[in-house]
């Protein structure tokens, strides 16, 4: 990790560069775009959330951070894309990482026209099915956490509440997050979409058979659940 | 033709309550009973509905003389279809159905859930909020889009109220006037913050790890029931203050209203004030006349849908203990949205 140290240095004598452009606000932290070391690079920036008992938020905050660097670094491992990773701060909660060029989430992607779609899908089942495969869970597998870029190729993203688990259960939730997400916004499209996923999916992941068939359960506990006003 | 009025009877869970209410919005009158269980003790359907049997009669007297109206100036009665509770839905349905016979007035099935979003409209005039609905019952994140409200994140498990009324049994407190009323309370005297299972999957929560958690913490006898209140109050709340700002970021809306009985908690109010002011939006909640289950809700919402054509038949007037928030087509916006976006 001698890296961190020679960018601490670098951070106090302005080798981060950049008009600080904000790409997103984001639910843990503010995304902004900035120069590091002379590469486009992104930074998440984690603040403390002023709701919260400053222990709790403490610990959310470097309990996620470490968890977001663990699994992308995982991911490299495996081969699975997601930006690279370039340092990490610990005491302000920052993490410098890979600019995703001309990227778009998925979200704004399934707004094309449903022929377009499935190559789209083939790749988020497919990309999925080998982070299940590598026993990541994401935790927040929503269509604003997977990025398409131009070239065609697909990344994902935002790992603050992703853990390592090799349980159906919390694989099938990460489905199920997903699938929920797709139909919430693309309600026309969403069934052909969630199918094409899946499709794709059981090819990428030997497991998926297990998995799918939790999922079912996942499902109709959602829709079943007693609820009492 | 003078002004339409609807009567609405909400009797899903523990209270049953009239409200009647004008097409302009007025609330003429919200008349309310809770019944309140022996200590160390839920409420059970049976109890509950002879309960709602016994009071129905005089609260629907007592709205229509608080409101200055005669049965024949009421244009439609609306009651809660579900969810809820089977034996209390069925009071209400009954109560329901028997005025429309004896003063011959249409019927109109209302969702609970549907209800609490819509009064939260009304009374806090926020027009596209991220609705966060926390009851007894039910546990939801909910935006608006094309027609439906959605639920973007849930409880995975029991919802908050009652993770919360189940651990104020577990240290005693007392149903009266409410359980998570005295949780509040407790917890203001608390400072010390205990470790407690925080468990968030995207939009998602989870309690029911959390509750047995708490329930060795509390056998154990380590802890002061303040710590115990305070703790799990920061924690709980914070959780769903964190699944709301997560759909905030996903749906892109800035605004937040919040809905059902927790809603009243000052704790989580405070909370959700301070998450929204961070992203530059606001926080809409409204008092325990509101927030807390009432007939007014119902007879809003029942009037709504009565305006853009809903009638139950008599024979369809039943009650369902499942009806997803998300089943209900909500025309009336399909109407706004037009509005605002011209062709």
């Amino acid at each position: 990790m001698e890296v961190v140290e020679v960018g601490v240095k670098h951070d106090r004598e302005g080798f981060v560069k950049g008009d600080d452009s904000l790409l997103g606000h984001g639910a843990e932290g503010v995304v902004k775009r900035v120069k590091f070391l002379g590469r486009d690079a992104v930074v998440k920036e984690r603040f403390s959330k002023d709701y919260r008992h400053p222990i709790l938020d403490r610990l959310l905050t470097s309990r996620r951070l470490a968890q977001e660097v663990k699994t992308m670094a995982r991911c490299r491992k495996l081969g699975i894309a997601c930006p690279a990773l370039y340092y990490v701060d610990m005491d302000s909660a920052k993490v410098y990482m890979e600019y995703l060029h001309s990227a778009k989430t998925l979200k704004d992607c399934l707004s094309e026209p449903l022929s377009s779609l499935q190559p789209i899908c083939a790749k988020v089942g497919a990309l999925v099915g080998n982070l299940h495969a590598g026993d990541i869970v994401h935790g927040d597998l929503t269509t604003s956490n997977l990025m398409m870029r131009t070239d065609g190729s697909l990344a994902i993203i935002d790992f603050g509440l992703s853990y390592l688990s090799s349980a159906e259960e919390d694989k099938a939730v990460d489905l199920y997050v997903l699938e929920r997400a797709i139909s919430n916004v693309h309600c026309e499209v969403a069934e052909k979409v969630n199918a094409l996923i899946l499709e794709s999916y059981r090819q990428a992941f030997g497991s998926a058979k297990q998995v799918l068939r939790r999922l079912q359960e996942v499902r109709s506990r959602g829709r079943k659940r007693l609820m009492v006003g | 033709m003078g002004l339409i009025f609807a009567l609405g009877i909400e009797g899903s869970a523990n209270k049953i309550g009239v409200g009647i209410v004008s097409e302009e919005g007025e609330i003429l009158a919200n008349v309310r009973k809770t019944y309140v269980s022996p200590p160390g003790h839920g409420f059970l359907p049976k109890e509950t509905a002879k309960h709602h049997q016994e009071e129905i009669v005089s609260l629907v007297r007592a709205a229509l003389d608080e409101s200055n109206l005669d049965p024949q100036d009421i244009t439609c009665i609306a009651y809660t279809k579900g969810p809820g509770m089977g034996a209390p839905l069925r009071t209400g349905a009954v109560a329901a159905r028997t005025m429309s016979l004896l003063w011959s007035k249409p019927l109109i099935g209302v969702n609970h859930c549907v209800g609490h979003i819509e009064m939260g409209r009304l009374v806090t005039k926020a027009s596209n909020p991220v609705v966060l609905y926390v009851s007894g019952g039910n546990t939801q994140v909910i935006s608006y889009s094309q027609g439906r409200y959605r639920i973007f994140g849930e409880t995975i498990d029991i919802a908050v109220g009652n993770c919360i009324d189940r651990f104020a049994r577990l240290v005693g407190l007392s149903n009266d006037p409410a359980p998570g009323y005295n949780v509040e309370q407790e917890a203001k005297n608390g400072s010390k913050l205990i470790d407690l299972p925080y468990v968030v999957k995207g939009m998602d929560v989870s309690f029911s790890g959390l509750l047995s958690f708490v329930e060795t913490e509390v056998k154990s006898g380590e802890h002061r029931v303040e710590d115990l209140c305070f703790s799990l109050q920061e924690t709980i709340f914070a959780m769903l203050t964190e699944i709301t700002e997560r759909a905030m970021a996903h749906c892109g809306q800035k605004d937040v209203l919040v809905v059902g009985g927790v809603g009243c908690n000052e704790r989580l109010q405070n909370m959700m004030e301070k998450m929204v002011k961070q992203r530059g939006g606001r926080a809409f909640c409204t008092d325990e006349r509101f927030c807390i289950d009432n007939g007014a809700m119902i007879a809003w919402t029942g009037l709504i849908q009565y305006l853009n054509g809903d009638r139950l038949e008599f024979q369809d007037s039943t009650c369902t203990q499942r009806y997803r928030t998300d089943e209900v087509l909500v025309r009336w916006r399909l109407q706004e949205d037009r509005e605002r976006i011209p062709n």
